[in-house]
């Protein structure tokens, strides 16, 4: 099991949850290393369903954005499935101005997103 | 920034070295200053998203981490009115030819969404002719407007 800086992950069955350690993802170091933490579970960890809860997200620039894009279609690659829940009403506009919620599947807690793997 | 301002209002310019993580230099006292002068934690976000994506395009696709290069940054802000202005030492670019990252064949390109972000949360957003300085601006609309 690898050590995260950047997440926290536990299992609910076969679903991995995902929490963010920082509150503002935005500096550029940090979110490198969280790129490389997310795509560790698809490519060493070989997860298959991964729900990413943004409950204690504050704030998130583009960049991260572009890692969760990135993170999304590694999980498409590997046959795997993403979710995403709780998300705080301001990032949920940013999701919503660029159209990622046509992408993501978001929901609106942890439970049901968990439902809505099985 | 040549409309006329309160005198209330809080003033900062400061130039950030070519690095990244620097834009906390200045967005750390422009969050208090907003908080400071009333505005709600919604435009706040909005604000700070728009600045930080600016700063950071500024330094990276600007300045390309040019150490030799400074951004600048002037902020303004009242409780009606902020305006932050932004300028690099870069070359300079197009932001009409910036594709537009809500097309469906480009939803899952993992770059481009910072000019888009900075256009929808700000009031205005002027780039200069030469595409290396960015004003930003918003104006307060009133709660029960």
């Amino acid at each position: 099991m690898a050590t995260h800086q950047r997440i926290d992950v536990s299992r609910l069955g076969d679903v991995s949850i995902v929490k963010f350690l920082d509150k503002k993802i935005l500096d550029e170091a940090g979110i490198q290393e969280l790129g490389l933490e997310l795509f560790s579970l698809v490519e060493h960890d070989n997860r298959k369903a991964i729900l990413l809860n943004f409950a204690d997200v504050e704030f998130l620039s583009s960049a991260a954005l572009g890692k969760l894009i990135t993170l999304d279609r590694k999980v498409k690659a590997a046959k795997g499935r993403m979710k995403m829940c709780h998300i705080r009403p301001e990032i949920l506009e940013v999701f919503q101005i660029t159209k990622l919620n046509k992408v993501f599947d978001i929901r609106s807690d942890e439970a049901e997103a968990v439902a809505a793997f099985s | 920034m040549s409309q006329p301002v309160p005198a209330d209002t809080w003033r900062r310019e400061i130039d950030l070295p070519s690095e990244r993580g620097v834009s906390r230099l200045v967005t750390d006292d422009l969050l208090e200053q907003l908080g400071i002068h009333g505005w709600s934690p919604s435009d706040i976000f909005a604000i700070h998203l728009a600045a930080e994506e600016a700063i950071v395009n500024a330094i990276v696709h600007g300045n390309k981490l040019d150490p030799a290069k400074k951004v600048r940054v002037s902020c303004e802000v009242s409780a009606g009115r902020v305006c932050i202005q932004i300028d690099d030492e870069g070359e300079g670019f197009d932001p009409a030819a910036v594709p537009d990252c809500t097309l469906e064949e480009r939803l899952d390109v993992p770059s481009g969404r910072g000019v888009m972000l900075m256009r929808s949360f700000m009031t205005r957003i002027e780039y200069n002719a030469k595409g290396n300085g960015v004003v930003l601006e918003k104006i307060r609309v009133p709660a029960d407007a």
